[in-house]
């Protein structure tokens, strides 16, 4: 008896370890196609509140042109090093992966990049020029853009004087000490400083980082608190009255706004800009279906409703021109998210964060650990 | 001295329960925000149930949590069983401790250990994902086999050894003795075993996040995936929902242990 309940057991247990590898190994090869696209959270419009479903859409137009039904896995990451970490680790293979702009050049340097095959992405045309030839990519040969943004000082009308409201002079402002947030990340907090004494923010030197720590401690005072995404919370209620972030967010808090708060946004200059882009990892199981992916993202009802959901600033000009997209924002908005810059890639090659060298992080790190304790 | 501890135990309750009756008001918010309560409605209870991934986070979760419930409840009842009948008691307290490690070990090192564990094992199969459904299973699997353990073997140990053999005497196979005896006997144990199991697993984090692969993530994964920009109040709405499903899960098991004390004192 005892004997029997073993073997049954054993064999369930065999059957499952079968069943594992099964489900594991169909990644590629077989008629099932599977596609696994790694994005940030709330990245992509997702069918809520009544929106376009980017996926579900996508997996239709493929059924349509190809006949084909195909899996799609949407997976996301919070942050940059999230994504890399289980990259690396070996343990995963995705398709399409959308990191931001130093982390892709990290990405490229240690080998982790397919070059893609632009001749599948006839949509790329819908770039703008001024998207390509970025520093991360220099040859355009791995990347489309996905969205971009630039950080903007937001601030509360009710509170602060309108004459104040200039510049990242209002960050160190003393008539609102208490009233002002910065952010909990030492890379972006430092931005803001060296930005203000027009440091390099990709500097080597460390007297250069030891100017702007100085710069940092003086506002600590100041401060009210250093946040990340708290910053939503504080703003909208009306708890803080001053703080940096992207253009995009912004939007975000003014839709919930408390009735007591008025936001208003403006740009510093210099400031920093950033690019997220598309890119198909080294350990993609079938490129021609992740580059089909990257061709309908760029597609005209994808990149819309894209850019809508997530209220970040689109390099496409099929999104930008596009006269639907222009009465959905409002005009106060593509104002703001699309700024006149000048020349977009010149700015963003001088002001954007590249990838410290691991010296230049630990630096930075012991500087921002005695900023917040002071 | 009485008000003090009255006083005392407001303050604790309090500190409990606060941060769930918020999230329980916000999600009843109109507006989006966790500061600004602007007026009562069940907007957000209406878009999580159009929220096709979120809403397939909650099944991946729950296929999980029930899966790792019913294996690792199986194996924790089998094994207590057969752990008390060891005559070694040397070998009982050894094993009684390795049971107890996945318990007393941190998430994260046990996370990483089965992580590495699976990529090494996929790099032999020369698997392009090493991690799945699977895996994660079995580190959920993992991780519950204390629980159950924890919760059957003093059942065990009370039950009185002479009834089994008294069915026996009376007719019964071992096995046949073995399900209309100690498994009724033993059931409270089970099933308070099953329960944690099954909220241990729903509420795992740390170790989902270093197991899952591509294609299953589970809700705690999604919410914290979210941080990047605002947790939706969804969230709350949802969070509301599951607290009350686990409190229902609570009140159960609290009422079974009830009716068990009572059938033991007549």
């Amino acid at each position: 008896m005892k004997k029997a309940v073993s073997i049954v057991v054993l064999c369930l247990m065999l059957v499952m370890l079968v069943a594992g590898c099964g489900s594991g190994g169909s990644g590629g090869k077989g008629k099932n196609l599977t596609l696994n696209v790694y994005n940030w959270g709330e990245y992509i419009s997702d069918g809520s509140e009544d929106s376009y479903d980017t996926v579900k859409e996508f997996k239709k137009w493929y059924q349509d042109t190809y006949g084909v039904n195909i899996t799609v896995n949407y997976d996301t990451y919070a942050s940059n090093e999230d994504m890399y970490s289980k990259l690396s680790s070996g343990a995963v293979s995705y398709d399409v992966i959308i990191p931001s702009d130093y982390m892709i050049a990290r990405m490229i340097k240690e080998d982790m990049l397919l070059p893609l095959n632009y001749d599948n992405i006839p949509n790329y045309s819908n770039v703008d020029s001024s998207f390509k030839g970025l520093y991360y990519d220099p040859d355009d040969t791995y990347t489309v853009p996905y969205a971009y943004g630039i950080v903007g000082v937001i601030w509360n009308a009710n509170e602060v004087d309108e004459a104040d409201a200039q510049g990242w002079d209002l960050m160190w402002n003393e008539k609102y000490a208490g009233r002002i947030v910065q952010f909990n990340n030492s890379r972006d907090a430092f931005g803001t400083a060296m930005y203000k004494l027009g440091i390099d923010v990709n500097t080597t030197d460390t007297a250069e980082w030891d100017r702007a720590f100085e710069e940092l401690k003086s506002q600590h005072g100041l401060v009210y608190s250093y946040v990340m995404d708290e910053i939503y919370n504080m703003m909208e209620s009306g708890e803080a009255a001053i703080g940096a972030y992207y253009a995009g967010d912004y939007f975000t808090m003014l839709d919930a706004q408390a009735d007591t708060v008025d936001l208003r946004f403006y740009y510093p200059d210099p400031t920093n800009y950033y690019v997220d882009a598309m890119c198909i990892p080294k350990c993609c199981q079938n490129q021609e279906l992740a580059e089909a992916f990257i061709n309908f993202m760029l597609s005209r009802d994808a990149a819309v409703a894209n850019a809508e959901y997530t209220y970040y600033a689109s390099p496409y000009t099929n999104v930008y021109t596009d006269s639907e997209y222009i009465e959905e924002m409002g005009e106060e908005a593509m104002e703001i998210l699309y700024p006149e810059t000048g020349d977009f890639a010149e700015k963003y090659n001088t002001y954007a964060y590249r990838n410290l060298s691991q010296d230049v992080l630990d630096y930075l790190n012991t500087l921002w650990e005695s900023v917040k304790i002071n | 001295m009485k008000t003090a501890s009255k006083i005392y135990t407001a303050i604790i309750f309090v500190f409990l329960f606060a941060p769930i009756a918020i999230l329980l008001v916000f999600s009843f918010n109109d507006a989006k925000s966790l500061s600004v309560m602007s007026g009562v409605s069940l907007r957000w209870y209406r878009e999580l149930f159009h929220d096709e991934a979120t809403l397939q986070s909650v099944r991946n979760t729950l296929i999980l949590a029930v899966s790792a419930m019913v294996i690792s409840t199986v194996m924790g009842t089998a094994a207590s069983v057969g752990m008390e009948k060891l005559r070694s008691r040397w070998l009982r307290s050894a094993l009684n401790t390795a049971t107890d490690i996945p318990m007393t070990n941190p998430d994260i090192i046990t996370g990483i250990s089965l992580m590495l564990m699976f990529v090494f094992v996929g790099r032999l199969f020369g698997l392009a994902n090493s991690l799945s459904f699977w895996t994660m299973l079995i580190a959920h699997v993992t991780f519950c086999l204390p629980y159950v353990i924890l919760q059957v073997q003093p059942r065990l140990r009370q039950m009185d050894p002479s009834l089994p053999e008294a069915a026996q005497d009376l007719g019964c196979t071992p096995l046949r003795a073995f399900f209309k005896v100690t498994i009724p006997e033993i059931m409270p144990g089970i099933i308070t075993g099953a329960i944690m199991a099954f909220t241990m697993s729903l509420d795992d984090f740390v170790i989902s996040y270093f197991t899952s692969g591509a294609g299953f993530q589970t809700l705690p994964i999604r919410i914290y995936n979210m941080t990047k920009k605002t947790v939706t109040p969804k969230m709350y709405a949802l969070a509301t929902i599951i607290f009350f499903v686990i409190l229902a899960l609570l009140l159960i098991s609290n009422l079974t242990d009830q009716s068990d004390k009572k059938y033991r004192k007549k």
